[in-house]
């Protein structure tokens, strides 16, 4: 079975045999781009702002 | 089959690729800049390595500041931005065999990048932003520091816009079947990490802005700050990753003639990298006590790690696409690909001294300064410019000058002059960057703090004993001024080089290698032939993988017992 895994492969193949979905995945520019940006924003800037808005305000003795 | 209008193209005489004639002036414009601005960060480079060399201690504390303003903001933000604008055009383009999206867009690109550059610049060489390049509030600079910034970034905006516009174009006409090749894939990820750096500059430099005016009273919270601006420092230097990563891959096709052996495997990685690679601004704020440990270690460990397995991958692939094209043409032994290969091809060896300083330095430094436990024992020493000097200096930086001993012969259409010279800069600047950064990790070490211009405190009532730094403190200042002027060669040959070299118009380009190798990649090159076929063998590379794991494994465990030696427990 050859697989898109030969370098190459994909450039040459005919438009209509059927794409590995891992392939058609990544062939779809707007739907990384999606994952690329909100991936990270609600793991790093969200979670890490919503910990700064829960810290609590010092009190002076 | 591409959308090219017949006026505006030519067809490269050396590789038979489509040039669009507006990607063209945009890639010269950009690169110009971008080496213009290498070498500002240069000459400031010299005066901080001189500094930092106690023995030397050339600047005060006030030059110190501004000239480590100037270094970090032309080096990080304005060479990398610039050149990597250039690889946009170029992928977008040519590589996907498409005209160039807008030129309007082009201009602004450019244009805005350039008033920005200007006026930072303008900005911190009159010492009015003195606040270094990640300009934490509450330190204040004049306001049109953060407004050069803005605009800079809104250009970079406009370049990536333009860049998923000749993407749509691209897909739309059909100018390529299948998937797009590899090289613009890696740049789709880079472009892509750019959106979630711009948004995140913009978030936080603009309430600083408005501070710097007067028209906000306080200033932005520092902790909410760092945040945020992480998200657009550490990004940024993923878009190096992505865009060096692609540069290998380029680089090793031209030089060497390799194809990727396994292309959906590479393509993962950059997946992988445009998902997880960002969480990793986290490892900035390991210190920082308004984020939870939950935070830190799941952005820096669990998740990232997947991302940690992509550089791993690109790691192996290259040198083994290498190491498969060399075997296809005969070359035989255990490291006989290696031995063989063109190294007097400035092109081929800033390519492969990238991946080594890369891979060894930067990644097995990055891993265990990033570990939530150890950073402690090293955040704010020297160990980090230490490490980061061997990513993105003897990572990207190289690469990307790399890129440049083929980029002016091919785009500019002109020859490098003093070739002999040009084939030992890679290696002048790749091996003072690594005496300077090894210099550097063993003076952090011993708890040298980084950005402080006279850590034994001349003139203080009480001497303050330097311990045993003082020798890796004049490494630093030697490796240092050798990759000075590293830059600087590279810097002054391919300016000259773009403006009076000597013209190919209508002629292959003067090749880099011998006759016989060059005979062989070109041969590579125009037959069709597949690198994953069973009799070429990768033993080299796994050796060479074996070897750095092996390293790593020292090295991390190293720190785990210097910070268990830090609590002595009986
Ligand atoms: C040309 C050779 C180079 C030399 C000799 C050099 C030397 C130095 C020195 C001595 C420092 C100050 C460290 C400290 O006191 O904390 C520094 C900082 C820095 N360098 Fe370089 N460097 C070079 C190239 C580069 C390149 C190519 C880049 C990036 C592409 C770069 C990025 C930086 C950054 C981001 C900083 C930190 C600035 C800060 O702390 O605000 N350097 N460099
Ligand atoms: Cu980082």
């Amino acid at each position: 079975m050859t697989t898109p895994t030969e370098a190459e492969k994909p450039l040459t193949e005919p438009e209509d045999t059927p794409v590995h979905w891992l392939q058609r995945f990544m062939d779809n520019p707007w739907l990384l781009l999606m994952l690329g940006f909100f991936v990270p924003f609600f793991s790093y800037t969200v979670w890490g702002w919503v910990e700064l808005l829960l810290v609590k305000k010092a009190e002076l003795p | 089959m591409g959308n090219f209008i017949t006026e505006r193209m030519r067809v490269c005489a050396t590789t038979g690729l489509t040039v669009d004639l507006d990607a063209q002036r945009f890639i010269k414009l950009n690169a110009v800049f971008g080496v213009v601005s290498l070498l500002i960060g240069a000459i400031a480079a010299y005066l901080l390595a001189l500094t930092r060399w106690e023995a030397v201690a050339l600047l005060d504390p006030i030059d110190y500041y501004k000239y480590i303003s100037l270094h970090g903001l032309n080096m990080l933000i304005f060479w990398i931005l610039f050149m990597e604008m250039a690889i946009l055009y170029f992928c977008a383009s040519t590589l996907l065999n498409s005209r160039n999206f807008s030129r309007a867009l082009g201009y602004g690109q450019f244009g805005l990048m350039l008033i920005g550059w200007a006026t930072v610049n303008f900005s911190v060489l009159s010492g009015r932003a003195s606040v270094m390049m990640t300009s934490y509030v509450p330190l204040k600079a004049e306001q049109e520091f953060y407004l050069g910034m803005l605009l800079f970034a809104v250009g970079a905006l406009l370049g990536v816009i333009n860049f998923f516009g000749g993407v749509y174009i691209a897909r739309r006409d059909r100018t390529y079947k299948g998937s797009m090749p590899l090289v613009v894939f890696g740049a789709l990820a880079a472009a892509i990490i750019a959106v979630f750096t711009i948004v995140h500059g913009a978030i936080a430099l603009i309430p600083a802005w408005l501070w710097s005016l007067g028209a906000l009273e306080k200033a932005p919270d520092p902790g909410w700050y760092r945040l945020i601006w992480w998200g657009l420092g550490h990004a940024s230097q993923q878009i190096n990753v992505c865009a060096h990563v692609a540069v290998w891959y380029l680089l090793a096709t031209l030089t060497v003639g390799a194809k990727p052996i396994n292309q959906t495997v590479c393509r993962v990685a950059f997946v992988l990298y445009i998902m997880f690679i960002n969480l990793a601004s986290a490892h900035h704020l390991l210190v920082d006590p308004g984020v939870g440990a939950p935070w830190k270690m799941w952005n820096t460990s669990y998740a990232l790690y997947l991302a940690v397995m992509a550089s791993m991958i690109h790691g192996f692939t290259v040198p083994a696409s290498i190491e498969v094209a060399q075997r296809k043409k005969g070359i035989g032994g255990l490291f006989g690909w290696l031995t063989k290969a063109p190294w007097k091809d400035p092109g081929f060896s800033a390519m492969f001294l990238s991946l080594l300083i890369f891979g060894f330095g930067g990644g097995i430094t990055g891993v265990t300064l990033g570990t939530h436990q150890i950073n402690i024992i090293a955040h704010n020493t020297l160990r980090i410019p230490g490490h980061f000097h061997m990513t993105v200096a003897g990572g990207t930086a190289l690469a990307f000058m790399g890129l440049a001993y083929y980029v002016v012969p091919l785009i500019f259409q002109r020859e490098y002059p003093l070739r002999a010279l040009a084939r030992v800069q890679p290696y002048i600047f790749g091996g003072g960057i690594v005496i300077m950064a090894v210099g550097m990790t063993l003076a952090g070490s011993m708890g040298v703090p980084r950005r402080h211009p006279d850590i034994d405190f001349t003139g203080a009532r009480i001497a303050v004993d330097m311990g045993g730094a003082t020798p890796f403190l004049a490494m630093l200042g030697i490796g240092g001024l050798i990759a000075a002027t590293g830059a600087v060669i590279f810097a002054a040959l391919t300016a000259y080089a773009a403006f009076f070299g000597k013209s190919n118009k209508g002629r292959a380009m003067t090749s880099w290698q011998t006759p016989e190798q060059d005979r062989m990649t070109k041969n590579l090159l125009t037959t069709a032939w597949n690198p994953a076929e069973g009799k070429l063998k990768t033993t080299g590379t796994v050796v060479l993988t074996l070897i750095f794991l092996a390293s790593f494994v020292v090295y991390y465990f190293a720190n785990w017992k210097a910070l268990a030696d830090v609590w002595y427990v009986k």
